[in-house]
């Protein structure tokens, strides 16, 4: 293929794709608008900002923002808060997940089946705020049902709202809860594309279900798992602001066990106005994720060329 | 002396099915239990009265038999129709805009004659990995475009994904070239082939990807909580939001006042069991098409997944 070269082939390229691009032209503008702009935006992260002075006119501050949330001890809190959830999130979501795909794999019951999948993936339609809901109908202290249970059974009431011990585990629940459905589906599939002869081929060496599902079908989807598992590595710094804001909301008692980087940021915003904290605590993020997900996207590269994403 | 002579046989393939059986059913039926009940909490709660709600806290059924919350949520229907329609114009149309940009781009995106795709690509999926974040983001719209309080502050964060043009941009690569090739040797300009051509086969990416974007209009509260104030502009989820607050609070002004008060006043208006109506209002729709979709939804992350 010979490429002319200069202003005159691009002008050629810019007339024979003229339909091509006017089509991508919505999309191109959209996202210089809204995702590429906001970049620019970083610079409040160095700025004292003020209303009258917007994002270019503010005057500098330097790395006082940063100062101030590196030394507050905020940050090593939310980023350590931010990471460990996520870890936990992602090692019980996939072991729930994977364990659902397996055992609907097993069952024979074709209705048992479909009802259940149809129960599990539920909570995946419905929005954080309603979720917030249906924690407190469980783990209010006047109100709800767990409590109900407990004094039942002749136990003492739990103020879960005003225990933020408790409240890893509510929001690891919830979030496996929202989860499972969605999680389950990709792990099905895999499980479907298995080649049924390398069962047959088990069961004729005179392997039992046990070690059908741990010698085949999980070594099977084993790479659709590590994939998986990766991706969500790239995400380790980003908290799901619906779900901590809807669940803990701006229950201050319950922060060191459940603030993480964005429900921080939110309140620099809306709670005290301070724009270039907020900025400061966004690029801090923005950065880390960069990184990870760039360091993560090589791993999944050396794993296997196809699912690497550039 | 049977199980002796069939150790590889019947016997023992018996016991290892019983017990995956036994560990299936229960595990599968466990989370399935864990999944519904608290959507069963929320009706069981919507139904019942004030006062045994109050008395006994939630439970999985009715207490008490009571319409007397949804009398309430519909006291003031025009205030629950409102979010609804605001609700309803901004899926309708945040997904048909969606859609078609979405479907336009994927396309084009798609075309192995289009030398400039990659970059195009990178374009769109650098977003994915870097971005400006909160603040800069809502400057922008409050400050930049004055978009506070109006509903296209609702309209925009929405209406164009990656992840959805990924889906979208893997079912259109899977239509054969030839097809495409064909239709423009019989004279077919770009537009023309993508509407006349290709949307016909993509059919099923249009349900799953529309889906997707409906689903995030529905849901969305988060734009609201940033941008809308004025309180006939809610949206549903953020209706339901504030209205859920305004009752915790009203709950804890009375406390702090008088106790007999709290006791007195809580009994005459429903304050939980409006909670449980309000969110049936708001949840219906979606739990009634849910049988309807699910199936689409499996098929867009199965393949997001896949091509992602």
């Amino acid at each position: 293929m010979k490429e002319k070269s200069g202003i005159k082939g691009f002008l050629k390229k810019l007339r024979k794709y003229r339909v091509y691009l006017l089509m991508l032209a919505p999309a191109v503008i959209y996202t210089l608008i809204f995702a590429y702009y906001p970049m620019t935006g970083i610079v409040m992260a160095f700025k004292k900002y003020n209303y009258a002075g917007g994002i270019w006119g503010s005057p500098w501050n330097g790395l006082e923002n940063f100062k101030f949330f590196f030394k507050s001890g905020q940050a090593g809190l939310v980023t350590r808060n931010t990471v460990l959830y996520n870890i936990a999130f992602i090692l019980v979501g996939t072991f729930t997940q994977v364990a659902v795909a397996v055992f609907l794999t097993e069952i024979h019951g074709k209705r048992f089946r479909k009802i259940s999948q149809s129960m599990m993936f539920l909570p995946y339609f419905i929005s954080w705020v309603i979720v917030g809901v249906m924690a407190f109908n469980i783990f209010s202290s006047d109100y709800g049902f767990l409590n109900r249970l407990i004094t039942a059974l002749g136990g003492e009431k739990i103020a879960f709202y005003t225990t933020p011990q408790a409240w890893p585990f509510i929001l690891l629940f919830f979030n496996i809860w929202k989860g499972v459905g969605y999680g389950s589906v990709m792990y099905l599939a895999a499980i479907m594309g298995i080649d049924t002869s390398i069962y047959e081929a088990a069961a004729i060496d005179g392997a039992n279900v046990f070690q059908r599902i741990f010698r085949v079908t999980i070594p099977m989807i084993m790479p659709t798992m590590v994939i998986l598992l990766l991706m969500s590595v790239g995400g380790i710094f980003k908290g799901n602001f619906d779900m901590f804001y809807n669940l803990v909301g701006s229950n201050g008692l319950l922060y060191n066990y459940t603030d993480v980087i964005d429900t921080l940021a939110m309140r620099a915003l809306i709670s005290s106005n301070d724009f270039g904290m907020s900025a400061a605590i966004g690029l801090f993020q923005s950065v880390l994720c960069f990184v990870t997900v760039t360091v993560v996207n090589k791993l999944v590269g050396l794993y296997d060329r196809d699912y690497a994403l550039f | 002396m049977a199980e002796a002579i069939n150790h590889l046989g019947k016997v023992k393939k018996g016991k290892d099915v019983m017990a995956l059986n036994i560990i299936a059913y229960g595990f599968t039926g466990l989370m399935a239990l864990l999944c519904l009940i608290p959507f069963l909490m929320i009706l069981a709660g919507s139904f019942s009265s004030e006062t045994a709600i109050t008395a006994n806290g939630f439970s999985l059924l009715p207490q008490d038999l009571s319409l007397e919350a949804y009398k309430t949520v519909f006291k003031e229907p025009i205030v629950v129709f409102r979010a609804y329609a605001t609700t309803f114009g901004l899926t309708a149309v945040g997904t048909v805009i969606g859609l078609l940009v979405q479907t336009m781009t994927a396309y084009v995106l798609s075309r192995k004659d289009f030398e400039w795709r990659n970059g195009f690509s990178f374009f769109f999926y650098f977003t994915t990995l870097f971005s400006g974040g909160l603040v800069p983001t809502f400057v922008l719209y409050t400050q930049t475009l004055k978009l506070q309080d109006s509903y296209f502050a609702l309209l925009l964060p929405l209406v164009f994904s990656v992840y959805n043009l990924l889906v979208m941009k893997s079912y259109i690569s899977a239509i054969p070239d030839s097809l495409v090739d064909a239709a423009k040797i019989d004279g077919c300009g770009e537009v023309r082939t993508l509407f006349q051509v290709v949307l016909p086969l993509i059919q099923p990416a249009l349900a799953t990807v529309g889906l997707f974007i409906a689903l995030a209009y529905w849901n969305d509260w988060y734009n609201a909580m940033l941008y809308i104030k004025s309180d006939t502009k809610y949206p549903l989820q953020y209706f339901l939001y504030q209205k859920v607050n305004d009752i915790e609070a009203y709950k804890k002004l009375i406390a702090n006042n008088a106790v007999s008060g709290a006791v007195v006043s809580s009994m005459a208006l429903p304050t939980q069991t409006l909670k449980m109506a309000l969110t049936i209002v708001v949840t219906g729709p979606i739990i009634l098409a849910f049988p309807m979709v699910q199936k689409y939804f499996v098929q867009g992350i199965t393949i997001g997944a896949v091509k992602g």
